[in-house]
């Protein structure tokens, strides 16, 4: 038999998870905050901002989107995406100066890692404040 | 900004439980399988991190 399709849940209203999704960008658990799931946004700040700040402080670089070749490009605006994803973190990282150069070294290329994953967990964290706004998970 | 510096194992520890740590928190329903997912997926770095050093270190000679 057949196996019958489930029916799509219908996109919820922008006004419903805006708020949660954007503030959740700008401070990572600020939209678990804001749906006051505040044990859960407690661990998603202190997690991903202390992954930034050691990705700081190892030196790690900021990327720059930059066209070239496929690889390059790939790269280069994967990891500006991933850096641009933690929000306020990476505003006030470039307006204070605090972006480095990228330089040779373990420890440097650690932190460049650092900073993008930081970024990657920050879009998780936007994801999960998603579905919650939309009343798809509790 | 003061200056970090970690061995490879160290760095790779606090990836891992970083990582680990929001993992566990963005994909299960309740708090009992977000512990235990957390740990399992911290478990399982650990295990890539020592098996890729074993592998590193045979394949090197």
């Amino acid at each position: 038999m057949a196996k019958q399709k489930q029916p799509k849940d219908p996109m919820p209203s922008p006004r419903v998870w805006a708020g949660p999704v954007v503030l959740g960008w700008l401070v990572p658990g600020g939209g678990h905050f804001l749906l006051k799931r505040n044990g859960r946004a407690v661990l998603l700040l202190v997690s991903i901002t202390l992954m930034y700040l050691c990705g700081l402080m190892m030196h790690g670089a900021m990327f720059q989107p930059q066209t070239g070749d496929l690889l390059t490009t790939l790269i280069n605006t994967g990891g500006f995406i991933g850096d641009l994803a933690s929000g306020a973190l990476y505003v006030l990282t470039v307006c204070l100066g605090y972006n480095q150069p990228d330089v040779a070294g373990a420890v440097h290329d650690y932190g460049t890692k650092f900073l993008v994953t930081a970024g990657l967990l920050n879009i998780l964290a936007m994801v999960d404040a998603f579905e919650i706004a939309a009343g798809r998970k509790n | 900004m003061p200056k970090m510096t970690l061995s490879h194992f160290e760095a790779s520890l606090l990836f891992a439980l970083f990582t680990s740590i929001v993992m566990g928190v963005v994909t299960k329903r309740d708090d009992r399988e977000r512990l235990r997912y957390g740990v399992y997926v911290f478990g399982c770095f650990m295990a890539a991190l020592v098996g890729l050093g074993w592998l590193m270190h045979f394949g090197h000679g």
